[in-house]
């Protein structure tokens, strides 16, 4: 365990980073990752949880498109478990230009997405919730994706295959040797402890914040850095994706996913330094609602849960102020020939829906550095908790008549719920009564998933992103977790800490039952335990 | 288009703050650890059954639907609604022959009827419950309703002349049990509306309000009787303009609320004319009408509010006209669920939760020990009185008693 030397050190806890982990642990090499806070902190965890058919893209990026359509039918077998097959629609509305549905359906097909104009009348009967004065439909292999849980999964493998992962552990700096990097300073930024650690290969996956590593490195890379805005709302409203068929703009898919749906996005350029300080706007939210409700009229009378923001890590490689038609390419950039930096690469560039390519990219990168032959097997190889693609099948075949809780743990982990220690009745007692977490799941979480905060804990669980937003569930997952690390007075600081990080997603839309329920929070945390 | 200005959920589940007041009213979760409780049952699974239907919970079946969790909850959330309706949307196991005939009240008293003395006699035998608890697994220790043999209908019927004479008029729903169990409560009803000169008339042929059929698995049955009762009921409201008036209160919520919330048959136009005759008659009280009581009437009774009374939020009617009454000596019962909701008590796997759910009641009742329990349903009446020996008797046959006329 204290070993300092590794094959290759992966920065960024990403879905990239995990994803590029994993990869590498496959081909036999031994890993680590270091992030400077939790997994999918990023970008990762900060979009739609879309997995794309790659239609968006089909008319004006057919590439991109071409690889989103692979990669997902891919995702559909490697991580099953992480993914509802819920199919989208693409609709036409009065005010589009109905022509486009042509343009758009060959762009499909060109690119080999099952792109297929369906009548009005069906995609009224298909998705109930859709706006009923379409005039046109297209249906979509489009989907969801749990972005978290799929970053866990990656994690978990390469853990499984040796990899080491040190999470909340910032690099401070690069060990150099002559023209090659063979190392980097970190910082635990939870304990203040500084340790080195080697590798002849170090794998920048830092997403938008890979500019400022390799700053660190000494060299150059132009990020452009583009925040998008997304509401969630309380329940899904509608079962499959609902993109609108016209060049792509604001607030124009609506995606389904566990038990929430979410409308999404805006596109604003930022500068680089406020990055780690992303908020949505009020202008955001207006505009994120009135265009949402023209893809399904009842999110103008749905209750919104949280709103957040995200940054696209996206390359800069021309200079159009909407940051729209930059590609949503992948880009790796091998320092020793781009820059005379031995030891180093840059992946970046990509979307959560091209990761495992991104990483068979990056360990092919890297396998060439460290002369490994090894084929990328992340294609066909399931992640753990996807060897068996219907969860319901896993339920079936653990439990005779599972609790919602138990089902809605298979449906979280997939056969990973096996790793939930049973037995004990206390163990089915739930923490999370929105999202149907029990102790078991939680103790599993913390057993196996690297878990230090109670917002770890929720991006692996969903433990407080139900609609009371941690009002029950977070003074009892603090509970746990203070037994888990025999230590009362941190999980207190950190209770309040994820109360109110939560507090930040419900604020820029905070009316109505939302505002009602924060208020009620508000009482239990400071006027019932005086918190 | 006015954004958010507010927002709508079905059976307004997106209100619930989650604040659980309505677990500790449930009078199941007390007894009954397996069932989930009406906020997981209700609000939160909705959201998981929304994902998917592979998330609905068959242990939702041990819900009473007493409705209390409603009555409790501040936010106004349909929580029996949710978990009602989800039973009707996603229960795929078909009604056993024993919760058919359970559900089926109405052709069940038109067979029985006719040879009531030899159906109650055969009903009571301990052998015949022996037998129905291997078989249909209808549970022993139940006590069977009796059946009267002339129906409360063919004899209101008879008197449809002199009724008509009155110089005001309401349709009177009297239901399954009073046509068949208890026709003398629906003869009460016509003493007592006569005293305050309203004659009373039946409904174009009223069908079974389907309660029992809605909580056992029959909601296609129940959809039907709904449609001819609203069907019926517009006739006399909006036809001949009369208010119709009811003695059950489980009907009553029935006629009102549950049609249009779980059956999807709207009743909007005339849900406000569908009152228990308690309110009914108490209104006209308060609006001038007077009756005549008894001198020297004494009468020491105890007012169990039944689970649907408190639903409709009416039990205060039948409160305030029995403390009318001069010479009741009045106690109102705590607020309890008997434990026996319908059909529910019957069957031989909920029988120890129904007891044990009526227990700190029959133990008021037994500390108060009252000449009579006044309460407004008749399976309560049934319950309680299995269960205590206290006679039970619809408020209205209290007040039918101690008039004159």
């Amino acid at each position: 365990m204290n070993t300092r030397e590794f094959d290759v050190i992966i920065l960024g806890g990403g879905i990239t980073g995990a994803g590029t982990q994993r990869d590498c642990a496959m081909r036999g090499l031994r890993t680590l990752l270091i992030e400077r806070s939790d997994i999918a902190t990023g970008a990762t965890g900060r979009n739609h949880g879309l997995l794309h058919s790659g239609a968006r893209y089909a008319v004006n990026d057919p590439e991109s498109a071409a690889e989103c359509i692979r990669e997902n039918l891919i995702l559909r077998r490697i991580a099953s478990h992480c993914v509802e097959e819920t199919d989208g629609l693409f609709i036409t509305l009065p005010e589009d230009d109905l022509a486009y549905q042509q343009t758009f359906t060959d762009a499909c097909r060109a690119a080999g997405i099952g792109a297929e104009i369906i009548d009005p009348d069906l995609a009224r009967r298909l998705e109930p919730s859709v706006n009923p004065a379409l005039t046109g439909a297209v249906r979509v292999p489009d989907g969801s994706v749990d972005p978290f849980r799929l970053c866990a999964a990656n994690m978990l493998d390469a853990k499984l295959r040796g990899g080491q992962v040190r999470l909340h552990t910032e690099v401070t700096g690069f060990i150099r040797e002559a023209d090659a990097i063979v190392g980097v300073h970190t910082r635990n930024r939870q304990t203040g402890a500084c340790e080195d650690f080697f590798a002849p290969v170090v794998v920048n996956a830092c997403g938008i914040w890979g500019q400022h590593i390799a700053a660190l490195a000494g060299v150059g890379i132009n990020m452009y850095p583009a925040k998008g805005a997304l509401l969630i709302f309380a329940h899904r409203i509608n079962r499959m994706v609902i993109n609108r068929c016209r060049k792509p703009s604001n607030a124009d898919i609506l995606v389904p996913g566990d038990t929430v749906c979410v409308i999404g996005t805006t596109s604003t350029r930022i500068p680089f330094e406020e990055c780690d300080h992303v908020a949505v706007t009020p202008e955001e939210v207006t505009l994120l609602v009135t265009e949402g409700a023209l893809l399904a009229p009842a999110l103008s009378s749905t209750r919104i849960l949280r709103a957040y923001a995200g940054v696209r890590p996206l390359v800069s490689s021309d200079d159009d102020p909407t940051g729209r038609n930059i590609s949503r390419g992948i880009v790796c950039l091998d320092h020793e020939s781009r820059d005379g930096l031995k030891g180093f690469v840059t992946i970046t560039g990509g979307k959560l829906m091209t990761y495992r390519l991104m990483a068979e990219i990056a360990t092919d990168a890297v396998c060439r550095k460290l002369g490994v032959e090894r084929a990328c097997e992340t294609a066909t190889t399931p992640l753990p908790g996807s060897e068996e693609r219907s969860y319901e099948a896993v339920a079936r075949k653990i439990w005779e008549a599972p609790s919602m809780a138990q089902k809605a743990a298979a449906a979280r982990m997939g056969t990973g719920v096996s790793r939930i220690r049973s037995g004990k009745r206390s163990d089915e007692a739930l923490i999370c009564e929105c999202e149907e977490v029990s102790v078991g799941e939680i103790n599993s979480a913390i057993d196996h998933l690297e878990v230090s905060t109670l917002t770890d804990l929720r991006r692996r669980t969903r433990v407080g992103m139900g609609t009371c937003q941690g009002e029950f569930c977070a003074c009892r997952a603090a509970g746990l977790l203070a037994r888990a690390h025999g230590c009362v007075e941190r999980e207190r600081e950190d209770l309040s800490d994820f109360l109110q990080e939560r507090w930040k997603g419900n604020f820029p839309i905070g009316w109505g039952d939302t505002l009602r329920e924060a208020e009620y929070t508000q009482w239990v945390y400071k006027h019932v335990l005086g918190l | 288009m006015k954004l958010q200005e507010y927002t709508v959920s079905k059976h307004n589940f997106e209100e619930c703050m989650k604040c659980t007041v309505c677990t500790v009213y449930c009078p199941v979760l007390q007894v009954n650890p397996l069932y989930p409780g009406p906020k997981q049952a209700g609000p939160d699974g909705e959201r998981l059954r929304l994902k998917d239907p592979f998330f609905f919970n068959y242990a939702l079946k041990y819900c009473l639907n007493c409705k209390r969790c409603e009555v409790a909850c501040p936010s106004g959330v349909g929580i029996a609604d949710l978990i009602q309706a989800s039973r009707i949307k996603y229960d795929r196991t078909r009604p056993k022959l024993r919760d058919r005939i359970l559900a089926s009240t109405d052709l069940m008293g038109s067979f029985s009827r006719p040879f009531a003395p030899v159906v109650n006699a055969v009903t009571g035998l301990g052998v015949t419950k022996t037998a129905l608890d291997a078989t249909l697994k209808i549970d022993h220790r139940r006590s069977f309703p009796k059946y009267s043999g002339r129906g409360f209908e063919s004899w209101l019927r008879k008197r449809a002349e002199e009724q008509a004479a009155f110089p005001e008029q309401v349709a009177y729903y009297h239901g399954c049990y009073v046509n068949y169990n208890n026709p003398a409560l629906g003869k009460d009803l016509v003493k007592v509306l006569n005293a305050l000169g309203v004659g009373v008339q039946l409904l174009e042929k009223e069908k079974c309000c389907g309660i029992a059929m809605i909580t056992n698995g029959m909601s296609e049955t129940a959809t039907r009787h709904a449609k001819h009762n609203v069907e019926i009921i517009r006739k006399a409201v909006a036809g001949k303009g009369l208010t119709v008036v009811t003695t059950s209160s489980s009907c009553t919520l029935t006629l009102r609320d549950e049609y249009p919330k779980l059956l999807g048959v709207d009743n909007a136009d005339v849900r406000e004319s569908v009152l228990m005759a308690v309110r009914y008659v108490f209104e006209r009280l308060e609006a001038g009408a007077t009756l005549r009581f008894k001198p020297g009437f004494h009468k020491k009774v105890a007012y169990h509010v039944p689970c649907h009374m408190e639903r409709l939020g009416w039990g205060v009617f039948s409160e305030r006209l029995l403390r009318m009454i001069p010479g009741v000596e009045f106690t109102l019962l705590d607020s309890a669920c008997c434990g026996i909701a319908g059909t529910y008590g019957f069957k031989k796997e909920n029988y120890e939760a129904s007891q044990a759910i009526g227990a700190p009641l029959f133990e008021q009742i037994r500390s108060v020990d009252p000449e009579v329990v006044a309460c407004d349903c008749e399976t309560c009446k049934w319950q309680i009185e299995m269960s205590t020996g206290y006679r039970v008797e619809n408020p209205i046959s209290i007040l039918a008693e101690a008039i004159e006329i």
